[in-house]
């Protein structure tokens, strides 16, 4: 162990280690079964599954739900420099600079906003999770080093690290994606590795290599398919975490150049320009982002205590 | 105690060597190379080759990174493309501010967020429970250059009650000692100066406290319900022991220790976090000198800020670890 | 105004694309403005939100406006600009004769001026700074130093393979200082009122190393005099640089030869936010900003801030590339003559400058403002119509068409204040009438202007501020020939006889009425050609709070502050 990120990483560990843990006791009622019935009376989890479906359901149905083209400028004949016309008839929240409806681009926005956090999440997830494999599975020296070098990621903090990338990469929506995949990558490989050192550990996993089992089928048939819960959770926190990171990455400029596909971080920046004359331009899109980011939040937390046999008590 | 640190101190130089060859495989990886990031994209042949020449790109690559790494070790990391002076010297410059604008965030969150939380945790279920609670989850939920132009348009346009802006009133003459202007007020005797540049850090402070006093809040709330819950603490409750010394000495301290780790984790992030709020309140910090060289692909001082804020993250996260130790025994067995 | 000088630009023919807008900002209390602040009160400290740091002090090697717009309040030149206007008037100089042959310039010197250390002006002096600039040597030659000379000037005195127009000055008595070139142009004497050509003090030059530039081309440290020591003739002494909180601090100069400043002291402030500097201002910590954002002039004028509208002095257009630059891949459609006008029939200008851009703003017709000598009433136009645009790229056969569409973040240009809702307008037009545009985002400096002048973009947005009332500082400096027959690489390069003659023939015409002629059979033949879309000329403003008076808008955003009082 290394000095650096030694708390933040025990923290991890402790999680990944807790969450881990093969429930007993429990009257045979599986991990899941119990979470999910645990979840069912929290009204936090209610809450944030409510937002989060919502939220889903608008960006899977925009083009039915959108009553305009997010990308006519409809009304760009009415604006005036100083002037965008509020409210009205057909524009229930108003147009924005260029004349296209709010709402509308509002509604397209949670695609590519839920797009964005979604494919760095799993992106991030996917490569850590192959580095936390690859250290939990083989142990030894390639735990060493792939660990180690975990750990140098985890010494640069977050945003620096996506504006690096971003900086490498060019703009562009898949640049922006990756650069906040990057800076999830060494959460999720430390969280793997830690719960899949855990479950090995476990009673199950050295009845099966007692039994001859080969550490392959032990690994990918039972220690890993065990170690997913906390990644799970985990996830569901990165996604509302990415969403903000990509407004900010917006905001330094760093963001998508298309700027005519709606985006949330991408509104909110621009509408910082007319806060003067329309402060609600900022407002809606920075509500969204809120709200989402608050969604996953509430969710992720209480999955993280419905999966934590401590909080079983 | 000094065996636990020294070893903590080594353990760190095998993380700066893997970051030196991150930032270093980083600045090789930009498009068209260092010449090119440095000359710009029409620069010719002749002129790429004396760049590379001078720079010593000539050589094989094992021998470059030796040389950069001479070079950062000595905390050389060349000179700034826009302003032609060395890195190290802006990075000097402008981190007193950094310093400044994050311990004021950090006192905030901590002043704020320990009482919020410890009060949520002993009125459990109340109504400042569950206001501390969605407060502290919108906290972390809210962008943090929404919310800084928020708090300007309130408390510096519409109220007029602080500064929106800088470090210092412009027409303030203040005697530079330090390069810490609260620090500089009171060490000059210039008292209006070290109110002023007080009075400019609160805006920007509470947009950049913010995530941490949400975290914190939560942290402590967590932790001291956890702590009222352990069995010493009920044996103490059932001793017979007054309440007040119960929570002095059992519920406070030990619920304390995790939130003394968040407070540590989170300095470090201020310090990148500072990019957003230093450029929305033009403070002349590191963070707002790292988004002017973003724009200007100032790609030197880019990667000599970025190690710089690494390594300084570094060390406070060992400083969070000795004092953790400190604070726990247990620790230093592991 | 102000594009950024090319590094390593390898010929300094290209030249024109240098002059920038600049006119050295002495004030000229002879021909203007003098009398009329009497009742103005005297002192008092003015804060100007800047949108950038200055690079340095010394204006020889300046390139960027946030750098001339402190230089120009602290030295003055032979030649400025009229107060408000854009025509060359006397400054350091009281007057000035030419030769028959047009190649000696004769100026009588103005009289009891010194400089901020005490030094005297005079002839000398003068004649040092030319030799200065003739002689620059290592990185002082380089284009991202000596910009403007080398593109008024050409070449230095240890480099005969570049030629330069300068022959020769000579102090012929203290107050005559006779200039000598060695080829006619109309660049000359007009350049003179760029500030990167002001006289500075000889002795202070020589006593802080002026010239001793480190670093390397791309990176330059400037020296100790630029940084530290600048000295000028002008209204304002350069009194310190706080670089860390990006605040220069200038102070009156007492012995001013002309009418003091009023201000005591102006400190301009960096706030690279446009959005912080308006609040800030409103916040009445800062007292006035340049490039209002258009959304804000009402909303500011209502708050009772005074918002000084230039008159429109410059041109934004879409410029095209020819695909005949070596190393890059533009899109081939783009020489065919119907996709080019399919292109300028797709845009609704109209709808840009009534939506987009302050009022006074004009749609244009061709690539230089009306109000400069040699525009053309009689033009090809390009009506907004999608469907012809349509027609025609359905001619060319080029429906689809993919165009890789540049534009600039971070930036807000006298001609282009809100880049990005420009950009998604002209794309949108573009996408209706059968394009497919694919966007390309960059930083202004340096990757934009790299990227587009080295003709990397299908199309892209750029515009100019005029330097002074001078068509060929327009499209010659679009269109000139940059070499071997083809135009300069911003637009691909392409080739056009036609319209490098009449530009050449233009530029060598001495009389003024037949240039004028011969300039606008230019604009004529450009138009025909189209080698870009002119948009629009829109004007710029500057805010200043309601207690400041006395600043008057220059179009070629070259303000001088020493008329400014602020009070009350």
């Amino acid at each position: 162990m290394t000095a650096v990120g030694e708390v933040k990483r025990r923290r991890i560990d402790e999680l990944a280690a807790r969450a881990g843990q093969v429930p007993e006791g429990e009257g045979g009622v599986s991990l899941t079964k119990s979470a999910v019935r645990r979840l069912r009376r929290d009204p936090v989890a209610i809450t944030g599954a409510v937002i989060v479906v919502v939220f889903l359901v608008v960006a899977a149905f925009a083009p039915l739900l959108a009553p305009r083209d997010p990308l006519a400028q409809t009304l760009l004949s009415e604006i005036r420099p100083g002037f965008i016309p509020g409210s009205r008839e057909g524009f229930p929240l108003g147009v924005d600079n260029l004349g296209r409806d709010t709402l509308s681009r509002l509604v397209y926005g949670s695609r590519q906003s839920l797009l964005i956090g979604v494919v760095s999440t799993v992106l991030g997830a996917a490569v850590g999770m192959a580095l936390g494999v690859l250290a939990g599975a083989f142990g030894g020296w390639v735990d060493t080093v792939v660990m180690r070098f975990v750990d140098i990621l985890l010494s640069i903090p977050g945003l620096l690290m996506a504006i690096s990338i971003s900086v490498l990469l060019g703009q562009n929506q898949y640049a922006l994606m990756i650069a906040i995949a990057v800076t999830q990558v060494p959460v999720f490989a430390r969280l793997l590795r830690g719960s899949m050192l855990a479950q090995r550990g476990s009673d199950y996993a050295l009845a099966a290599r007692a039994l001859g089992v080969r550490r392959g089928r032990i690994v990918f048939g039972h220690v890993l398919p065990n170690s997913l819960s906390p990644v799970i959770v985990q996830a569901t926190l990165s996604l509302a975490t990415a969403i903000i990171e990509a407004a900010a990455l917006s905001f330094l400029g760093l963001g998508d150049p298309d700027l005519a596909r709606p985006e949330w971080g991408a509104m909110l920046s621009t509408a910082q320009d007319y806060l003067s004359i329309r402060p609600e331009l900022a407002v809606y899109p920075a509500l969204c982002i809120i709200v989402v980011a608050l969604g996953f939040t509430l969710l992720g937390e209480s999955l993280r205590e419905a999966l934590d046999p401590k909080f079983r008590r | 105690m000094l065996r636990f640190i020294i070893r903590r101190l080594l353990q760190l130089v095998p993380i700066l060597l893997g970051l030196s060859v991150l930032l270093f495989a980083w600045l090789r990886a930009l498009p068209g190379g260092p010449a090119q990031a440095a000359l710009g994209e029409r620069a010719t042949p002749e002129a790429i080759a004396r760049y590379n020449e001078l720079f010593g790109l000539d050589q094989p690559i094992y021998v470059q990174y030796l040389r950069f790494l001479g070079r950062a070790l000595t905390l050389d990391f060349g000179v700034s493309a826009r302003t032609g002076r060395p890195v190290t010297e802006e990075f000097l410059e402008r981190f007193p501010g950094t310093i400044e604008l994050t311990l004021f965030a950090m006192v905030f969150a901590i002043g704020l967020g320990i009482p919020l939380g410890y009060l949520a945790a002993r009125r459990h279920g109340s109504w400042l429970d569950s206001t501390s609670v969605i407060g502290s989850l919108l906290g972390v939920a809210i962008p943090v250059f929404f919310l800084a132009y928020l708090l300007r348009l309130l408390f510096a346009v519409e109220l007029g009650w602080l500064p929106g802006s800088g470090r210092q009133d412009v027409r303030i003459e203040a005697t530079r000692v330090t390069g810490f202007y609260v620090l500089d007020g009171l060490l000059t005797r210039e008292w209006d100066a070290a109110w002023d540049a007080m009075a400019h850090l609160v805006l920007p402070g509470i947009a950049l406290g913010t995530i941490p006093l949400a975290i914190i809040v939560r942290i402590t709330r967590a932790s001291v319900l956890d702590v009222v819950n352990e069995d010493y603490v009920r044996t103490a409750n059932a001793k017979g022991l007054a309440t007040q010394t119960v929570r002095r000495r059992h519920v406070i301290r030990n619920a304390l220790l995790p939130v003394s780790t968040t407070i540590g984790l989170q300095t470090g992030l201020l310090l990148s976090g500072a990019v957003l709020t230093e450029t929305v309140f033009a403070f002349g910090g590191v963070g707002s000198a790292l988004r002017d060289a973003i724009f200007a692909r100032d790609f030197s001082i880019l990667q000599g800020f970025i190690l710089l804020l690494a390594i300084v993250y570094v060390l406070v996260n060992l400083l969070v670890d000795i004092s953790y130790g400190l604070l726990d025994p247990r620790v230093r067995v592991g | 105004m102000q594009r950024r000088p090319q590094r390593l630009l390898a010929a300094s023919a290209a030249a024109l694309t240098a002059v920038t807008l600049t006119a050295c900002a002495s004030s000229d209390r002879d021909s203007g403005g003098g009398g009329t602040e009497g009742e103005a009160e005297s002192g008092g400290t003015l804060v100007f939100g800047a949108a950038g740091d200055p690079a340095m002090f010394d204006p020889a090697f300046g390139s960027d406006g946030e750098t001339f717009r402190v230089a120009r309040q602290i030295h003055e030149g032979l030649l400025t600009n009229e107060p408000g206007g854009t025509d060359p008037v006397p400054a350091l100089a009281e007057d000035y004769e030419v030769s028959d042959d047009g190649l000696e310039y004769t100026f009588t010197l103005r009289q009891g001026v010194t400089f901020h250390d005490d030094t005297e002006f005079n002839a000398e002096a003068v004649c040092f700074n030319f030799d200065r600039w003739y002689n620059f040597e290592g990185l002082a030659q380089s284009p991202s130093a000596s910009y403007y000379y080398q593109a008024v000037f050409g070449g230095f005195a240890s480099t005969p393979d570049t030629p330069s127009i300068y022959e020769s000055c000579e102090a012929t008595d203290e107050d005559t200082a006779v200039i000598r070139l060695t080829q006619v142009t109309s660049k000359f004497p007009a350049a003179l009122s760029l500030p990167a050509f002001s006289i500075q003090s000889p002795t202070a030059l020589q006593e802080y190393d002026a010239d001793n530039l480190s670093g390397s081309e791309d990176a330059l440290t400037y020296s100790e005099y630029a940084l530290e020591h600048p000295t000028g003739t002008g209204p304002f002494r350069f009194e310190s640089w706080d670089r860390g909180n990006g605040q220069v601090t200038i102070v009156r100069n007492e012995d001013y030869w002309g009418e003091p400043a009023l201000l005591d002291e102006i400190i301009f402030r960096t706030i690279s936010d446009q959005n912080t500097r308006r609040q800030e201002l409103q916040a009445g910590s800062i007292d006035g900003y340049d490039f209002v954002a258009p959304a804000d002039y009402q909303t500011l004028e209502d708050e009772g801030f005074q918002v000084l509208v230039r008159d429109p002095f410059n041109i934004l257009y879409l410029g095209f590339n020819g695909g005949n630059v070596p190393g890059t891949t533009a899109n081939p459609a783009l020489k065919d003559p119907r996709v080019r006008q399919a292109i300028a029939h797709a845009i609704d200008r109209d709808t840009i400058v009534s939506s987009l851009l302050p009022e006074g703003a004009e749609a244009a017709t061709q690539f230089m403002p009306p109000t400069v000598d040699g525009w053309a009433d009689d033009v090809t136009t390009y009506e907004y119509d999608a469907a012809r645009a349509r027609q025609l790229l359905q001619e060319a056969g080029a429906e689809g068409t993919t165009l890789r569409f540049y534009y600039p973040t971070d930036v807000s240009r006298p001609y282009l204040p809100d880049p990005a809702a420009i950009y998604q307008v002209v794309s949108q037009n573009l996408t209706d009438a059968g394009f497919t545009i694919e966007p390309v985002a960059l930083p202004w400096n340096p990757d934009y202007l790299n990227a587009v002048q080295a003709g990397q973009a299908d199309i892209h947005l750029l515009g100019w501020t005029g330097d002074y009332n001078d068509a060929y500082n327009f499209i010659g400096t679009f269109f000139a020939e940059a070499s071997n027959g083809q135009a300069s690489a911003e637009f691909g390069a392409f080739s056009a006889p036609e319209i490098f003659e009449a530009l050449a023939q233009a530029d060598a015409e001495p009389d003024p009425s037949t240039r004028t002629e011969l300039y606008q059979e230019a604009n004529r033949r450009i138009m025909d050609y189209l080698p870009g879309v002119p948009i629009s000329h829109s004007p710029p403003a500057l805010v200043v709070s309601e207690d400041v008076s006395g600043l008057e808008p220059s179009p070629l955003t070259a303000e001088v502050f020493s008329t400014v009082s602020i009070g009350g």
